[in-house]
């Protein structure tokens, strides 16, 4: 059941991530173009996947543990700083850059014969360089 | 682009269609099946549904031995999920990626560093973060949106691509 689950989690996340059109680079990419071809719907997404989470995380942590785990892993930190902002900042620059963020990058792998591939392999160098930087 | 609509085309200065078509029903639909996800990694897992993090924490030099398994099946089911819809639906919704291997391969360089330094992506901040009211989440998404806004202006308005 834990393996199931968890498998359903992502099947889910990625079917969502289809149906929303965020698979597609250039609707992401209208988003952020305000002052010109400028798409809505990613707010719709975000819209709609809050007012699912916002309740559901409240009911899910009236419980004193998950399912298959022995706690909540909440991040506990509180306070920003400067790598945080520095870091998303550079996120932002990425994602303007080729209209995809983590989730539709690896969803799109196993559709798309196009330069996605790319994206994710260059994705997990940028992690690994970040990774090894914190350390 | 078969399968896109377009009320009118704008075209850029490579004479390529940039219009994509409004759709909130479904694009509110989609948001609500990655919220209902969320939930699901929440109550099995107790843990946050964000990309980059699920991502990164099985890659060196620290890697997450116990959360090991769970990440690789949490993957796999984004990469089964096109195939499963195109069984259902017999068509993928089209993509438009840019062909400039210079722009996608620092995108995603850029995107991966930014989303391990900054504690997350549009998943872990955006949807996770802002549904747990958490300021620092609020603070990531504001500046990711604010430097997507100006990188797509430059690209599109000064660059031309």
């Amino acid at each position: 059941m834990k393996t199931l689950s968890t498998l359903i989690s992502g099947l889910v996340f990625g079917i969502g991530l289809i149906l929303s059109g965020m698979i597609n680079p250039l609707k992401v990419q209208n988003f952020l173009d305000l002052f010109g071809t400028w798409d809505p719907s990613l707010a719709f997404v975000m819209g709609g996947a809050i007012i699912v989470t916002m309740p559901g995380f409240w009911l899910v942590q009236k419980r004193t543990k998950p399912f298959f785990n022995d706690k909540f892993y909440i991040p506990k930190a509180k306070d920003f700083d400067i790598r945080l902002m520095f870091g998303a900042g550079i996120f932002g620059v990425g994602w303007g850059l080729g209209g995809l963020c983590p989730g539709p990058a690896l969803t799109s792998i196993s559709i798309s014969n196009n330069g996605i591939i790319i994206f994710v392999f260059t994705m997990i160098v940028g992690m690994l360089i970040a990774k090894i930087i914190l350390k | 682009m078969s399968n896109i609509r377009f009320r009118n085309v704008i075209l850029n200065k490579r004479n390529l269609i940039l219009e994509t078509e409004f759709t909130p029903i479904s694009s509110l639909a989609g948001g609500a099946l990655i919220g209902l996800s969320a939930v699901m990694l929440m109550l099995t897992q107790g843990k946050i549904a964000g990309i980059s993090g699920i991502v990164s924490r099985i890659l060196p030099p620290s890697i997450d031995k116990k959360e090991f398994p769970q990440s690789i099946l949490f993957i796999i089911g984004l990469l089964i999920a096109g195939p499963i819809w195109y069984v259902f639906f017999g068509e993928i919704p089209s993509q438009t990626v840019s062909n400039n291997l210079v722009i996608l391969s620092s995108a995603g360089l850029l995107v991966g560093f930014g989303a391990v330094l900054g504690n997350g992506c549009t998943s872990g901040h955006g949807v996770c973060g802002l549904s747990r009211a958490s300021i620092r989440s609020l603070v990531a998404t504001i500046t990711f949106m604010l430097t997507g806004f100006i990188t797509v202006f430059i690209l599109r308005n000064i660059m031309g691509l």
